[in-house]
């Protein structure tokens, strides 16, 4: 199972910003992105979150994992998230 | 159930703090999805990917507002299409159409021009490659040789004395013009006496007739008053034939050189707000020129040969998304199916790239590359886009010049080229290359036929 670990020092707006009080770094994140970030802080699971999002969103899964893999790939280099 | 949200790829951007958002962001990405009507999906779909397709439209709209421009500002004024720039028949023809006489700079474009139908007289021919035979044709079909060297100067004398013929001929003279580098390699000086020689020795020949100065003095100028000093200088010049052996010139030859509304790599604002307009540098050529002084209808014909400022914004390459990546740094990567083998002008300019489907409202900061498997492959950096899906398809704007010239056939091959009519039609104008057309060229020695060496 594959979870992951949020920075406390990080907060997001209900718009999608976000802000890193560690660095004062600031980001934003488009809706669906918003949505998995929030299902992230709340401590989700990947299959957890995979299945909310097909349930969301008008999506196939074979393209919902590789954009959520490339997702988690652009959070972790902005140290937005650590994989537990 | 509850409707479904439509999808889009979940991103998130960095804020750069300090520096002002240049390309401005989000939905402000334009989409386009056409090209004079014709939908970009069905011209990929019915001739592939990548596709260059050229505006027969936008050609003759820049041809004739160019034309009129000018014969505004001066009486007697030719263009000659620039060959090089992009010698497609079907370009080509456009602009003889619009009446535009042909200018070419090696013996394969001089034959290319004669295959079109342009008499030798209306080919004007440049370059510092002229091999004896190709000056004996141009000599014999009465085209204006611009003369580049002495040595080229020796030849013709010596053609036209063992022929008994008469040679049409003009001098190419570089100068300072307070733009460096100086294009000093092509042509007689100016500002050392070097032209003035080269012209009386021309005009001691009987079988020479010096009827036209020409020069080029760069290619994308951003300098309008540049042509001001060149064609002010072309007129001094031909006052003192004038004036010392009573010549009249047919024409004054200014080249091409006009920047195009392409921005180039290094330079921070678009090409729109620093690139000077038709007007100014007809503006510049005409003031230049009327310090003739010559009698109204002894004015020589005004030729220009501009390429790139005719031709660039009638030409768009289609390209489709193959994957998208992500870089070690966390910056966006996308791979297109078009190299910088076909976008040659890749390494100097920032094209304007634009999705031909509704983006995202999401945009991201990414680099461009090609399939090409080598470093060099990258067709646009540091680029706003929104999210791409593969197949999703991208338009690179502004592509008409030079690229369908300089391209080659490196690791993939070259692929069709359409032109979109006046009328709305599709034109397949020239043929994507295949493996057969590849391996027609090659031999293969027999010994090297065998499996497998003893
Ligand atoms: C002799 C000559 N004329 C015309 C041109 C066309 O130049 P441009 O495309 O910059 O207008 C060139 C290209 O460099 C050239 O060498």
């Amino acid at each position: 199972m594959n979870t992951y670990l949020v920075p406390e020092s990080l907060a997001v707006s209900d718009s999608g910003f976000l802000f890193l009080a560690s660095t004062g770094e600031t980001f934003t994140l488009n809706e669906i992105g918003k949505d998995i970030f929030k299902m992230l802080q709340g401590g989700d699971t990947r299959e957890a979150i995979e299945q909310k999002i097909l349930e969301l969103y008008d999506v196939e899964r074979a393209t919902f994992v590789r954009d959520f893999d490339d997702f988690i790939n652009q959070l972790s280099s902005f140290k937005l998230i650590r994989t537990k | 159930m509850a409707e479904k949200k439509t999808y889009e790829r979940p991103v998130v951007t960095k804020h750069q703090s300090g520096i002002m958002n240049k390309f401005g962001s989000g939905p402000s990405t334009s989409v386009r999805d056409n090209i004079d009507g014709v939908l970009i999906k069905d011209l990929a779909g019915k001739f592939g990917s990548p596709l260059f397709v050229l505006s027969e439209k936008t050609i003759r709209q820049n041809q004739r507002n160019a034309y009129r421009v000018f014969k505004n500002r001066y009486p007697r004024v030719q263009f000659a299409w620039s060959y090089k720039t992009n010698y497609l028949d079907a370009v080509c023809s456009v602009f003889h159409q619009e009446g535009s006489w042909a200018e070419v700079v090696s013996e394969f474009e001089y034959r290319k021009a004669r295959a079109l139908g342009i008499p030798g007289e209306h080919i004007i021919f440049n370059g510092p490659e002229k091999s004896i035979e190709a000056l004996r044709t141009a000599i014999r079909e009465g085209a204006m040789i611009h003369i580049d060297h002495f040595d080229e100067l020796y030849h013709i004398v010596e053609l036209t004395d063992t022929e008994t013929l008469k040679a049409r001929v003009a001098i190419r003279v570089n100068m300072d013009v307070g733009v460096y580098p100086l294009w000093d390699r092509f042509g007689f000086n100016y500002e050392n006496g070097e032209a003035w020689q080269a012209i009386k020795r021309i005009v001691a020949n009987p079988r020479l007739s010096l009827i036209g100065l020409h020069t080029h003095i760069g290619t994308y100028m951003m300098s309008a008053e540049a042509y001001r000093v060149a064609a002010s200088k072309l007129a001094g010049l031909a006052k003192s034939m004038h004036d010392e052996f009573s010549i009249t010139l047919d024409y004054i030859d200014v080249g091409g050189g006009f920047a195009s509304q392409n921005t180039l790599i290094g330079q921070y604002l678009p090409a729109e707000e620093v690139v000077p307009s038709l007007e100014q540098y007809a503006d510049a050529i005409a003031s230049g020129l009327f310090q003739l002084s010559i009698k109204p209808e002894d004015l020589p014909t005004l030729i220009l040969e501009t390429g790139r400022a005719l031709i660039d914004n009638a030409g768009y390459l289609i390209t489709t998304v193959i994957a998208n990546k992500r870089l070690s740094t966390g910056r966006r990567a996308i791979i297109v199916d078009a190299g910088v083998n076909l976008m040659f002008t890749s390494f100097w300019y920032k094209h304007k790239v634009q999705p031909a489907q509704q983006p995202s409202v999401h945009t991201e900061d990414a680099v461009i590359y090609g399939p090409l498997c080598m470093n060099i492959d990258v067709l646009r950096d540091g680029i706003v886009l929104p999210t791409l899906k593969q197949g999703d398809r991208l338009v690179l704007n502004h592509v008409g010049a030079y690229n369908m010239t300089q391209w080659m056939q490196f690791i993939t091959m070259r692929p069709n080229v359409v032109m979109v009519m006046e009328d709305g039609t599709v034109e397949l104008i020239r043929k994507a290359e295949t493996l057969e057309y590849l391996a027609q060229q090659e031999v293969l020695p027999a010994r090297l036929k065998e499996k497998k060496s003893r």
